[in-house]
């Protein structure tokens, strides 16, 4: 324990900003690979990226505020993350098996 | 010393991310992603939150990821993809993000965050007090989870289901 706080002692020197941050960086690529992808799986990794993203957001502010709730709130957004990629993969495996690909441009059918 | 640490971490949770956008091949981006999710747990565990540390590898890296995995193997799907947009898009994407990332930073730039200095000492991400959180303030989410899960599962075997012939 004693370990513990001389460690945490030393945790306070990293400001918050530099965690909001970085989140702010991984939240971009997210949106970048996104739009910028034509392969479904990837573009599945970033919105899980983005996922992550705010889950770090909300734990450095929920650690510095010393608020448990915010910690609780990631517990709650992980697992709809995984129960949204469990539905997520069931439909791209449905996909693939109709368009045999997994190129997005081949789901045009509700493009104007 | 720990500064070293974050800037690490940070680091590599940036470079795997970004070289997860360049893969030709989506069976690497899946593994560059997943060195990602360890960085960021390292992260968890520098913020003090050893409960999300755990559960994040748990959930991400033992569920997330090999389901990913296990798709692309079951599809055949480990090998280099053809297709991919035009640069004039790439470009156009890369901007837009680019551009959300300024609206997003500058706003954070003119906020001036406040927290509490020694907030870090507590004991706010350890398992015992979360365990507390979870199990009195919201204990009605955290049943309605094992509910969100039931119909996700439904759901899946649901939309695999081979169509009836007689249908």
């Amino acid at each position: 324990m004693d370990n513990t706080g001389t460690l945490s002692q030393q945790l306070v020197t990293i400001p918050l900003e530099n965690y909001v941050a970085l989140s702010l960086i991984l939240f971009s690529i997210g949106i970048i690979g996104i739009l910028m992808r034509r392969n479904l799986i990837v573009v599945f990794l970033s919105i899980e990226l983005m996922l992550n993203a705010i889950n770090l957001l909300a734990a450095a502010f929920s650690s510095y505020n010393n608020d448990p709730s915010g910690q609780a709130f990631v517990f709650f957004i992980m697992v709809v993350a995984a129960a949204e990629v469990a539905i997520g993969l069931a439909m791209l495996v449905m996909i693939y098996r109709n368009t045999k690909t997994l190129d997005i441009n081949a789901l045009n059918k509700l493009k104007w | 010393m720990t500064q070293i640490f974050f800037y690490f971490l940070s680091g590599i949770a940036i470079a795997s991310s970004l070289l997860m956008l360049f893969q030709r091949n989506a069976m690497y981006s899946v593994l560059l992603l997943l060195v990602c999710f360890f960085a960021v747990a390292g992260l968890y565990v520098m913020l003090n939150a050893q409960f999300l540390a755990i559960v994040h590898i748990i959930v991400y890296a033992g569920a997330i990821m090999v389901l990913f995995l296990y798709v692309l193997m079951f599809l055949n799907l480990n090998t280099s993809t053809s297709f991919s947009k035009s640069n004039l898009l790439r470009l156009a994407a890369i901007f837009t993000g680019g551009m959300l990332f300024l609206v997003l930073f500058s706003s954070f730039y003119q906020t001036q965050l406040q927290y509490i200095p020694d907030s870090l000492h507590a004991e706010t991400g350890s398992v015992q007090t979360l365990g507390k959180v979870l199990f009195t303030e919201f204990l009605i989410p955290f049943e309605l989870t094992s509910i969100l899960f039931l119909s996700a599962m439904v759901g899946v075997v649901i939309i695999n289901k081979k169509e009836q012939s007689n249908g």
